[in-house]
């Protein structure tokens, strides 16, 4: 089953002074109090974040169910926007896949793969022996997901007491952290390429189409970054 | 629990857990070493810096309502705080909250 040692090592990571733990509450905090002024009742707005657990997947749920969106408008919507955990998973998983590790423990804790729980495994993996990552990450996810799902439910609460002011301050939590922590990562010449040129090109496309920039301003970018990358190895 | 927002739910997490689990797939023939494995690390860097930037600069919701000017000047300086804290990830975050909640409500 899981080593437990590890487990508890992963979920203890978002105990430290700047955790993501921080930024990832912020702004399920703003996330909850906007479930609310839609319509959702508690459990509805708890159980989002437990299945969905991303971010700017659940703001363009709400956005799309406001404008009357259908199902079908909410599906692709959200594909597009969150298909970026498609690389993400796939940059994260070869790096914890061992052959005495059993096949479930990835199918199930994909579902932890969001920006804060993968920058820290991107961060920390190395530290740990390859056999002892998946159970590590579990113990990571773990620790995001109950803070996404329990700061949903303090914003769904307290969402009466959050002002306009307060709310743009919480909302510009996330984009910072996140933006500083992808700063911090910076380290060789392929992953500065990667976020430089993302950064430059994602609001670039927005320009030509809002919905598809993310997926090919990233594509565009990412795959001119590995060629560089590449042939500066050479 | 009404009937279209659980149907919503459950429409938004399959579309999520799809890219996740399909990562998982793709995982399998992957080599942590390979080339494409770098090209997938790439990629995944360059759709979140994407994903950041644009919810920046192109926001929506709360802070679609703050003017362009503020969110480049909170941003720069943001910044600037984490290289002055030694990469410190705290201060920078709660400085771009606190000013840009404290400018708005001038």
């Amino acid at each position: 089953m899981i080593n437990l040692k590890y487990f508890f090592k992963g979920l203890g990571c978002v105990k430290s002074f700047d955790s993501p733990a921080i930024a990832l509450g912020c702004c399920m905090v703003a996330i909850g109090a906007l479930f609310k002024n839609i319509g959702f009742n508690l459990q509805e707005s708890v159980f989002s974040t437990f299945l969905t657990y991303a971010l700017p997947g659940s703001l363009v749920m709400a956005e799309t169910m406001i404008i009357g969106g259908s199902l079908l408008n909410i599906f692709f919507a959200v594909w597009l926007v969150n298909s970026r955990l498609y690389p993400m998973t796939v940059s994260l998983m070869p790096l914890m896949m061992h052959k005495s590790q059993p096949k479930w423990k990835y199918y199930i804790s994909c579902h932890f793969v969001a920006v804060s729980a993968w920058l820290i495994m991107k961060n920390n993996y190395k530290s740990i022996a390859k056999e002892n990552r998946i159970d590590y990450w579990i113990g990571v996810g773990t620790a995001t997901w109950s803070i996404a799902i329990i700061a949903t439910f303090i914003g769904y609460i307290t969402a009466d007491y959050l002002n306009k002011d307060i709310m743009i301050g919480l909302a510009i939590i996330n984009p910072v952290y996140f933006m500083c922590m992808m700063i911090g990562s910076m380290k060789t010449l392929q992953i500065n390429s990667s976020i430089i040129l993302g950064a430059v090109l994602g609001p670039a496309f927005y320009l030509i189409s809002p919905e598809w920039c993310i997926l090919f301003g990233g594509l565009i970018a990412g795959t001119i970054a590995f060629i560089l990358g590449e042939e500066n190895v050479k | 629990m009404s009937n279209s927002i659980f149907l919503a739910i459950l429409v938004t997490s399959l579309a999520t857990f799809s890219s996740r689990f399909f990562g998982v797939i793709t995982s399998e023939k992957i080599k942590e070493n390979s080339k494409i494995f770098r090209w997938f690390n790439c990629l995944a860097y360059s759709t979140l810096a994407a994903l950041i930037a644009r919810i920046v600069i192109f926001p929506s919701g709360a802070l679609s309502e703050v003017d362009y000017f503020v969110r480049f000047i909170v941003i720069i300086s943001s910044i600037f705080i984490f290289y002055l804290t030694k990469k410190n990830l705290v201060y920078p975050t709660i400085f771009s909250a606190i000013i840009l909640s404290l400018i708005n409500s001038l």
